[in-house]
């Protein structure tokens, strides 16, 4: 299997996009390049972004890796992307609200109603819910892999509470301290603005009943949750709060967060805590990480919490295979951006195919997500897949497989100088009355040599992502 | 601001401020258990004693010596208060409000945790021990010279400052509380080289041990000592300086907020009594009795704050 290198194709010639950052390496001393990096571990470390991993025994706070030859795209290949991904975007508010009210999808016969009715994603308590202005899904971060020069896919829509834009921000930072005189040579679009940006969207779609500046916080789970430096720095960079659930409680009718002053209205919530914790008196009882009474509240349209509750019916993966169908449903038109061909093993011809041509195929948890509980067929040992083949068989509707696709690879900087490792990209969507995506977003990379795994959780690392100003 | 943001604040500096008392208490212990006329274990109970870490101690430990003292109030992370515990929990604090400090303030937290993690990994070599205590006390020195330099004079600075001398009037009546029998006039007789020791000690653990002589004259006096550390409103860790600071940080919030609470009556009766008291008054009533009162007073305070500030 070999893969598109998006700086040299075939070992041949750079490509264009990378021509100038060439023309700048090449006069770069090795040894310099390789002090520059552990650089950017110091940086790192010392400003605290670190992340943890479940289950991780002695580190609680581990550095993802950050490489630094940058993953660059023309802005010609980046205007492609953005209309894509703001069709697909348009698409997945249309299909919730539709989801939520009247399901004409449904009813048209266009996606089996079971994938809904059964689906733990699917709340039936925003049935007829309206948020304010009408979107569901805010913050949206697409996964795009790769696989030839004009061949993107569209690998998992993260319509819930995507993470990782910290990463984006940091990584242009940092970059940009480490290499300054690289920026002057190569035009690159900026990312800067999009705490700005987000803040803005997010003042966009206050409820109704908000008629000046609306009071906006973000919400964590706390610190010992592994993306809470992302959750501090977007609330810092926004000047906004950043609250835990023990802060906040329902006051005269509006969610209230306790300050040194008494209790103060909140208007927009960006709540980075799963809908099932969100609020115990409506999802589960145990959770002590969201406010009690926040569903009532936002019934009665007092309160924009963003991403709504129940988006992740849109990004479920066994919906995903439906995508195709669910952006002609309401846009009308073919999809720009593809799907990777998938096999809904709930299907007795497809679980058969997928059952004889495992050591071929990636097979995923429909509702896994972080790398954890999938299959990598081409690379698993024997043992590994008779295990799987087992589970399979077990609970088919559990699981949907992918061909093991050939994800397009992007130098990084190793002992001896570049060498490829495969990638994908996620672009940062906000969508309030409309849609803006900011040009660049998260690259990961698989720092071992023929991996096909980029989470970070699983040992994958991150990229600068330049898109070109040309 | 956000009540659990006040409480970590407050917290944040209570605890860095707890780390750097407790490295200048097992300093001041270290000198004293090398001169040769007192005592060493008598010190190290009187140094854990003074910490106020003596029933957790008795539990892990049946010798006083400077290895399990050092030990427990530096790196053991059973103990709630020794310097890796209370640097660890000032990151944690200032990790949840991060957003309220600067980029410089944070990194100063960061880096002390990272440099003390790695530093207090091993058990503690005694001849290492000057080198780590100096390493803790300049830690902790960047972190507040971070704050100081970068920090916007606002509530968040108010809180923190409340914590900080809060925490430091509470070591301070502390330290003075354990030795105050040496500081008494003694019916047997003054100025023995061992009282000259112990007074030393009682000044280097506040880090005072020059700066008295710019004060007062050249010979240390136990009248002296004690109006020096409790009284001297110029001595940065005196309960009078504490104080005039907790009453100033208080002001700005009334001013700010726009109304007082009982807290700051209370902060002003407890500052009145140390600008008009004289040290004669306090030696006449009973120095410890003075002290365990104010150590009252001061918890209190503590929590009086709280409360009214919504961050208990």
């Amino acid at each position: 299997m070999v893969a598109f290198d998006e700086m040299r194709p075939d070992g041949s010639g750079v490509r264009k996009p990378y021509a100038g950052y060439e023309q700048w390496l090449l006069k770069q001393d090795p040894a310099r390049l390789t002090e520059k990096m552990g650089d950017a571990e110091r940086v790192f470390r010392k400003t605290g972004i670190t992340f943890a991993v479940y289950g991780h025994e002695d580190a609680s706070e581990k550095l993802i890796p950050f490489d630094i030859v940058p993953r660059i795209l023309s802005g010609q290949e980046w205007r492609r992307l953005t209309q894509g991904i703001e069709q697909r975007v348009v698409a997945l508010n249309a299909f919730l609200d539709d989801i939520y009210h009247r399901q004409e999808i449904l009813k048209a016969g266009r996606i089996p109603k079971h994938l809904i009715a059964g689906n733990e994603a699917f709340l039936p308590e925003m049935i007829g819910v309206r948020p304010p202005a009408g979107v569901y899904t805010h913050i949206i971060g697409v996964d795009i892999v790769r696989t030839g020069e004009n061949e993107f896919f569209v690998l998992e829509d993260n319509a819930r509470t995507p993470s990782g834009v910290s990463y984006m921000l940091e990584n242009r930072e940092t970059m940009m301290q480490l290499f300054p005189e690289l920026f002057q040579h190569v035009k690159v679009r900026p990312v800067e603005n999009y705490p700005q940006l987000l803040r803005q969207s997010l003042a966009n779609v206050k409820p109704e009943s908000c008629k000046g500046t609306p009071t906006i916080a973000v919400l964590t789970p706390g610190i010992f949750n592994s993306a809470y430096f992302e959750h501090a720095f977007l609330a810092d960079q926004m000047g906004v709060e950043l609250v835990e659930g023990s802060d906040l409680r329902v006051v005269d009718g509006h969610i209230a967060m306790r300050t040194t002053q008494g209790y103060k209205p909140i208007d927009v919530l960006y709540r980075r805590v799963d809908d099932a914790y969100l609020d115990p008196l409506t999802f589960r009882p145990d959770s002590a990480l969201g406010v009690p009474g926040i569903m009532d509240v936002y019934r009665a349209g007092k309160i924009t919490i963003a991403n709504a509750p129940g988006t992740g019916i849109a990004d479920d993966k066994a919906i995903y295979s439906y995508m195709p169908e669910i952006i002609e449903f309401y846009t009308g038109r073919k999809a720009i951006l593809g799907n990777i061909p998938t096999w809904r093993c709930s299907e007795p011809d497809s679980l058969k195919y997928v059952q004889e041509h495992l050591a071929e195929l990636v097979v995923k948890e429909v509702h896994g997500s972080g790398g954890y509980g999938m299959l990598v067929g081409p690379t698993a040992s024997k043992k590994e897949r008779e295990t799987f083949a087992a589970k399979l068989a077990a609970k088919p509707g559990n699981y949907i497989a992918q061909p093991t696709l050939a994800l397009s690879t992007c130098p990084i900087l190793v002992e001896g100088g570049l060498a490829p490792r495969h990638v994908d990209l996620r672009p940062y969507v906000l969508v309030s009355d409309k849609i803006q995506i900011v040009p660049g977003g998260l690259t990961r990379v698989a720092l071992q040599e023929g991996s096909l795994v980029v989470n970070s959780s699983q040992g994958g690392g991150t990229k600068d992502t330049w898109v070109l100003d040309d | 601001m956000l009540g659990r943001n006040a409480n970590g604040l407050y917290w944040m500096n209570r605890y860095i401020e707890r780390a750097e008392n407790m490295a200048r208490l097992v300093d001041a212990g270290l000198r004293l258990a090398l001169t040769r006329t007192a005592s060493s274990t008598d010190e190290w109970t009187s140094v854990v004693v003074s910490a106020g870490v003596e029933f957790s101690f008795l539990q892990k430990h049946t010798e006083f010596t400077a290895n399990t003292v050092a030990d427990f109030l530096l790196r053991d992370t059973s103990n709630a208060s020794s310097v890796m515990s209370a640097i660890e929990t000032a990151r944690n604090n200032g990790r949840m409000v991060r957003t309220a400090l600067t980029r410089e303030t944070w990194e100063a937290i960061n880096e002390a945790w990272m440099s003390m993690t790695r530093l207090l990994k091993a058990p503690i070599d005694e001849r290492d021990l000057p080198r780590i205590l100096d390493q803790i006390k300049r830690e902790t020195a960047f972190i507040r010279g971070s704050f100081y330099g970068t920090m916007l004079r606002n509530e968040i600075f108010d809180f923190s400052q409340i914590g900080t001398f809060i925490e430091r009037a509470d070591n301070t009546a502390r330290i003075l509380d354990v030795k105050y029998y040496v500081l008494l006039p003694s019916v047997s007789w003054v100025g023995s080289s061992l009282d000259n020791y112990q007074w030393e000690s009682i000044l280097r653990s506040v880090a005072a041990h020059r700066s008295y002589r710019w004060v007062y004259e050249a010979e240390y006096k136990p009248t002296n000592i004690a109006d020096f550390l409790i009284l001297n409103s110029r001595m940065p860790r005196s309960l009078a300086f504490c104080y005039r600071n907790i009453a100033e940080s208080l002001g700005y919030l009334a001013t700010e907020y726009g109304g007082r609470f009982g807290c700051h009556d209370t902060v002003e009766t407890t500052l009145a009594k140390l600008r008009v008291g004289s040290i004669k008054d306090i030696f006449d009533r009973g120095l410890h009795e003075f002290l365990v009162e104010f150590i009252g007073d001061n918890n209190r305070l503590g929590a009086q704050i709280a409360e009214e500030y919504r961050f208990n």
